[in-house]
């Protein structure tokens, strides 16, 4: 076993465990990669919509597998073989569960929230767009959420729709249902905004389009960790989210579909595991879910993200999404009630991200200033360009919450604040 | 935070609070805009060649502290510099924010407050964005030339 977490770097007094039984320094006992400095301070992490840290348990878990069971999978008789192709489809069983999904084969493992919306893009959406349809998004998408519906459009020449936000950030929904055309035939919209925090009204949003017969894709790459989702409830058509922002590895994501829209889509790309048999004169595909996973797959990353979500079933889901709602309401409170910051994405209904901007000092020059007081935060465009364009801002500074976040943490990016107007005074 | 002290000069924010030559050029007969990506900087450089001199030279645009300011700095410098000195003293200024030299000595003037950027490999594209776009603008020059 490593020595990593060395707890003498931390300073921060064990909490007490809160009402609701949530011991956030146990909790940061789980992830060795936080207890350490950076520039000669305990690193603060608060980047966590870009990419969340890894538990002891899911990085047990991958090393794990390479030392024990590694062999490829579906195709072997031997021990360890079957010991894998069990382990990464009990994998599948346990996102199934995760997301509330009524089938296993509704699970397919892609690479990244971006794969998985690609995947529809060039699957569905290719097969059912013609010259002047149309495919409706929203004005706070991530470019992931945007580029691969401009791709299958250009081809088809078909019209991306975008339906505006207003001052807070929020979707204007009168505008969203006067966007829904007998010509849409998708929506694709974020759960949560990587860019602004704002939580989508997704019941509305998803009885509006079925109203019209249109299915609804939902990118989760923000919502899956930090709220509790459920796809039946929910009744969204395809839900997509990366395993690296919910505690577990890169390079893995999961796209969820309805299992009658599955079975009825092309496969996305060729080769072995996606078929059935293959001669040079005929092809006989795989059924759902392996149709959509060719060649051999990622096996290591879907056991990681069950780890993942083992852990953060073992804590709760609601309890995970209470102690983030504290943190980004002390956040707001004590980030705002600096002179000459604003805020950007100030919807009633928010979730994991705070955004803002100040007066004088562009976004950069304050992440420079915080991470040398060891506070990591994103400055940027946040891979929402179109999102920057609508508040006029080139850039902004981001600080985004995870389920081991401290207020203690959140007093350091305060006080991190400060010494950026001390330079900058 | 000697680090940062380093970075932000009091030169460095004094310019990026108030840059000089920091205009629209109506005459000018190059420009070129220089757009770092990663973080949305973004950079118009203005000149008005006589010559093979830089008679005039201005920039516009948004971007943080150090890009703003070595923008600025970088054309009170080059106001009367030939292309070829101008091109010489970005590989200058090059050397120095990359951390491989020269001292504070060289002929890069108040310029070499930019030393402290070497810290910070991250900030090297801010420091050198209006320079790369000022490169591109002097390249277009050069396309006009040998079309004549």
């Amino acid at each position: 076993m490593t020595a990593l977490a060395d707890f003498s770097l931390n300073p921060h007094p064990p909490a007490q465990p809160d009402l609701h039984g949530y011991n956030v320094e146990r909790i940061r006992a789980d992830f060795p990669i936080l207890h350490q400095k950076v520039h000669g301070h305990p690193l603060v992490y608060l980047d966590n919509a870009a990419t969340s840290q890894k538990p002891r348990q899911v990085i047990d878990a991958i090393v794990r597998y390479y030392e024990r069971d590694n062999a490829n999978i579906h195709r072997g008789v031997h021990y360890l073989s079957e010991k894998a192709t069990e382990d990464y489809e009990n994998s599948r069983k346990t996102v199934q569960e995760f997301l509330g999904a009524g089938d296993c084969r509704e699970i397919i493992f892609v690479r990244s929230t971006t794969e998985a919306i690609n995947l529809v893009a060039q699957t569905y959406v290719r097969q059912h767009l013609g010259a002047g349809d149309e495919v409706l998004i929203t004005a706070m998408e991530h470019h992931s959420n945007i580029v691969p519906w401009q791709m299958v459009c250009q081809e088809k020449q078909a019209k991306l729709q975008v339906a505006p936000i207003n001052e807070d950030g929020e979707l204007i929904l009168q505008e969203f249902e006067r966007l829904l055309s007998p010509r849409t035939k998708i929506v694709s919209v974020a759960h949560l905004s990587n860019a602004l925090g704002t939580i989508n009204p997704l019941r509305q949003i998803i009885q509006m389009a079925h109203a019209r017969n249109i299915p609804v894709l939902v990118d989760g790459a923000q919502s899956a960790p930090r709220l509790a989702v459920d796809v039946r409830e929910l009744d969204c058509d395809f839900y997509a989210f990366s395993g690296h922002k919910i505690y577990g590895p890169t390079g893995i994501g999961v796209l969820y579909g309805k299992l009658p829209l599955l079975e009825a889509m092309p496969p996305y790309q060729g080769g072995g595991d996606m078929i059935s048999s293959v001669s040079f004169e005929r092809t006989i595909y795989n059924k759902v879910p392996h149709k959509f996973e060719a060649g051999t797959p990622d096996i290591s990353g879907p056991i990681g993200l069950r780890a993942a979500l083992e852990y953060i079933n073992r804590l709760g889901i609601e309890s995970i999404e209470r102690h983030e709602h504290e943190l980004l309401e002390y956040a707001t409170e004590r980030v705002s009630a600096f002179p000459g910051i604003k805020l950007i994405g100030t919807a009633k209904e928010k979730a994991g991200v705070l955004s803002f901007v100040m007066e004088g000092v562009h976004p950069h020059d304050i992440g420079t200033i915080l991470d040398q007081e060891g506070i990591a935060i994103r400055t940027g465009h946040h891979c929402a360009q179109p999102v920057m364009q609508r508040f006029g801002v080139p850039a902004t500074a981001r600080a985004s919450f995870g389920l081991y976040n401290t207020k203690e943490e959140i007093d350091a990016l305060v006080s991190g604040i400060e010494k950026v107007q001390e330079v900058f005074g | 935070m000697a680090g940062l002290r380093d970075l932000y000069q009091e030169v460095i924010l004094e310019h990026s609070k108030v840059p000089r030559n920091y205009r629209e050029m109506a005459d000018a007969d190059h420009k070129a805009e220089g757009f770092n990506p990663l973080c949305g900087d973004r950079f118009t450089v203005y000149l008005h060649m006589e010559g093979d001199a830089i008679q005039d030279i201005s920039f516009q645009g948004s971007g943080c502290a150090i890009s703003k300011a070595s923008a600025s700095m970088m054309t009170q410098m080059l106001k009367g510099k030939t292309r070829a000195q101008a091109e010489k003293l970005f590989e200058t200024f090059h050397t120095l924010v990359t951390g491989h030299g020269p001292g504070p000595e060289s002929e890069l003037g108040k310029m070499a407050v930019f030393a402290g950027v070497s810290e910070f490999p991250a900030r090297v594209k801010c420091a050198t964005l209006a320079w790369h776009t000022l490169q591109a603008a002097l390249e277009n020059k050069q396309d006009a030339v040998s079309t004549e």
